[in-house]
């Protein structure tokens, strides 16, 4: 279970984030979405415990992220960046590896992880030898879920998993990503600005605006109790494309 | 295997610790006088001689003798007393030799010859006109042409009070005023009769010239003598002894001779000095042993002051990133030590490190800074942060962002500069002979003096050859250093 409890941050004078308290259950999806500016990077930074914050607590299984090391703490999460964001000077199971080889795993129990995470996120094997730059979008979004959920975290945080990719193979990739979350059975956090991604991926949704959070709920409630006005601009600023009855 | 080379490698230095140092200057005359030396020695005692020939100017020389870097080599009195000792008025041996005492130095008596400024005319000429001195140019100085270099148009002691000395009033229209070396040029076709030249230049004997006697004695003396330290003079008296044999042997002619032997027929200096002792020659090495010797001095010399630049460098470029006022100190820093001329800063190291080896690797290590830090500077620099915040992220610690992540990604770049540094510092290492430093500068430096085109290539050929070399295992260092997954994409 991920918890964000009335998390405060200022940054010279301004502030960032506001009473932000937001709640994971265990094996859930959420999506934390906004657009830019809206503080969303900011409280995935802190989340990933990469930047202080002012007041509150950030929470994995009820346990605080400052009473943890960095490298405990990281343990807890597991982050999928942007893009992937693979090291590019190593191999896909290098980068899948790496982590496990610097805590000390032998060489059979790093291969074994490996397979597994392999056969989850469903790559072929002779793809994890190749590069980063020689691997597709999808590829590369795969290799990186299987390095952040190498370690076993309790939390898998993701970080605008489809923004890079081309439509055709968002679309088919949307509904895999979603079958491997199931399998995964983690606590996922999706921190995007897409709706539509936002929609199909997470069971719930937080919407992030002027470092307030202005209604968490599902897809439905947002749509037909909007909490602000402002939610309701939000999502029909995403609708970009006319209905066919509209056009008509 | 590594270990045999690394023995190979080792410091020369060592192998002759008890030897004799035998220095010179680097122009034709110093290492003629000191194979002179080095030869006599070796006929006089057992202990071995290392001759370190040509070392570069006066400087050089008298700094290497005052630190004990060479224990003798030839000097003129007049240097001693203007450039070393900095007293002109100091004219007879005895008072130079009162006044180097102080500084734990002993010098001999004059070796017979003179190297001075001279007036010299063509033997034909003098023929005719019944000229042996200076004075005797006066009754023809309205007709004489004259050729004279630009240094002694302009020195206070040359043309003009030497014209007032001996009442000399040659007709300003025909004298002309020309590059030392084209002067014997212009007097072998006929278009000066009277030149100013060195008294016992080789050029003297090819152009059928007559040295006219100073006999006002109007020029400064530069009489050769040996300069020795004290230490050595007391240590081996024997050797000295033989070295004070040849006072008063070696006259103009002799000098002039043995220089055109080498500045004309290309012969080697230990076959001149040879001679000169009336003995044999001692066996040259051969090509082959000289080649192998130079290349390990200059290995040692890129190789050990490569090392250094490297474990300074990327330290140096690395704390230049993280800290930007230090890192700008940092880069100006090794950027003015890339200005200052390279003979320059062995000058400057000299008080420092003495001469030899140390100096010579210390300045070396200065060059291939820059490179180094520069590379690895930007190198680190261009690291996209978003990879380190990610390794954050991911739970690494500091050290390892640096060495698992900032570092591979830097590799190429640092890489990169490494290899410029070791081009560069093989040319560089060619100076390092300028303070006895050996390497394949040696031959060059000697064939320069020499204008001898063979014995320099003898040094530019293998160097050339190394830098090549090196540049391949650096390919080969690429492939195994740089990682794969940021090669393939250049």
């Amino acid at each position: 279970m991920l918890k964000l409890e009335n998390v405060y941050k200022t940054f010279e004078d301004r502030t960032v984030l506001a009473d932000i308290n937001l709640s994971v259950p265990t094996g859930a999806t959420h999506a934390l979405i906004g657009s830019s500016g809206s503080g969303k990077t900011t409280l995935l930074r802190i989340t990933l415990g990469l930047i202080p914050f002012d007041r509150g607590y950030v929470k994995v299984n009820d346990q605080p992220l400052l009473s943890l090391s960095p490298v405990e703490w990281a343990a807890r999460i597991g982050y999928v960046p942007q893009d992937g964001g693979l090291f590019p000077h190593l191999m896909g199971h290098h980068n899948v590896s790496l982590i496990a080889k610097l805590r000390g795993w032998g060489k059979s129990r790093i291969a074994d992880r490996v397979e597994e995470l392999r056969k989850l996120v469903d790559l072929e094997a002779n793809v994890l030898k190749r590069f980063p730059h020689e691997l597709s979008g999808g590829q590369k979004q795969r290799v990186a879920i299987m390095r952040a959920a190498m370690m076993d975290p309790s939390v898998m945080l993701l970080d605008e998993p489809m923004a890079a990719l081309d439509p055709l193979i968002r679309h088919s990739l949307q509904q895999e990503l979603k079958d491997i979350f199931s399998r995964l059975g983690k606590t996922v956090l999706i921190v995007t600005h897409d709706l539509g991604e936002a929609v199909y991926l997470a069971e719930r949704i937080t919407l992030l605006h002027e470092g307030r959070i202005i209604q968490s709920g599902s897809y439905r409630e947002l749509l037909r109790q909007p909490a602000d006005p402002y939610v309701t601009l939000f999502i029909n600023a995403q609708r970009t494309v006319p209905d066919a009855s509209e056009a008509a | 295997m590594t270990a045999v080379l690394l023995a190979w490698l080792l410091p020369l230095d060592a192998l002759a610790a008890n030897a004799i140092v035998v220095g010179s200057k680097v122009f034709t005359e110093g290492y003629i006088l000191g194979e002179i030396a080095a030869q006599r020695i070796e006929s006089a005692s057992n202990v071995p001689v290392e001759r370190k020939l040509g070392m570069g100017s006066t400087g050089i020389l008298f700094e290497a003798v005052a630190t004990g870097a060479i224990d003798v080599y030839a000097d003129y009195t007049g240097t001693l007393s203007e450039a070393i000792l900095k007293q002109p008025d100091l004219k007879s041996v005895a008072d130079i030799q009162l006044a180097l005492a102080k500084m734990n130095l002993v010098i001999s008596a004059p070796l017979g010859f003179d190297d001075t400024y001279a007036l010299a005319v063509k033997e034909s000429f003098a023929e005719k006109h019944d000229l042996h001195t200076i004075s005797d140019l006066a009754r023809i100085a309205g007709d004489i042409k004259a050729g004279f270099s630009y240094e002694f148009m302009d020195r206070k002691d040359g043309y003009t009070r030497m014209a007032e000395r001996y009442h000399l009033s040659l007709a300003p229209q025909k004298v002309s005023r020309m590059e030392h070396s084209l002067s014997f040029q212009a007097i072998d076709d006929g278009a000066v009769d009277l030149i100013d030249t060195y008294s016992t230049d080789a050029k003297i004997k090819k152009s059928k010239l007559r040295v006219l006697q100073d006999d006002r004695g109007f020029f400064p003396v530069y009489q050769a003598v040996w300069v020795a330290r004290k230490v050595f003079v007391d240590a081996h008296p024997r050797e000295w002894q033989a070295l004070l044999q040849l006072q008063g042997t070696i006259s103009a002619d002799a000098m002039i001779e043995m220089n055109s032997q080498a500045d004309i027929q290309k012969l080697s200096y230990a076959r001149i000095a040879a001679q000169f002792l009336g003995s044999e020659a001692p066996r040259s090495q051969s090509w082959q042993a000289s080649i192998l010797l130079r290349t390990r001095e200059h290995l040692w010399l890129v190789g050990v002051s490569l090392l250094f630049s490297v474990l300074a460098g990327i330290p140096l470029g690395v704390t230049a990133v993280r800290f930007h006022a230090a890192g700008q100190a940092i880069l100006i820093a090794s950027a003015v030590i890339q200005t200052v001329p390279s003979l320059a800063l062995l000058c400057f190291l000299i008080p420092l490190l003495g001469v030899g080896t140390k100096p010579a690797l210390a300045a070396l290590c200065l060059y291939s800074l820059l490179p180094v830090v520069l590379n690895t500077f930007t190198g680190v620099r261009n690291v996209n942060p978003q990879h380190v915040e990610n390794a954050r992220a991911f739970g690494l610690t500091p050290r390892q962002v640096f060495f698992r992540v900032v570092l591979p990604l830097a590799s190429p770049t640092v890489l990169a500069g490494i290899k410029t540094a070791t081009i560069v510092s093989i040319g560089t290492a060619t100076l390092a002979a300028l303070i006895g430093a050996g390497g394949y500068g040696a031959p060059i430096i000697s064939g320069l003096s020499l204008n001898d085109v063979p014995t320099i290539l003898t040094g530019a050929i293998p160097a050339a050859f190394m830098a090549l070399i090196a540049y391949g295992l650096f390919e080969i260092l690429d492939l195994l250093l740089i990682p794969a997954g940021l090669r393939k994409r250049r």
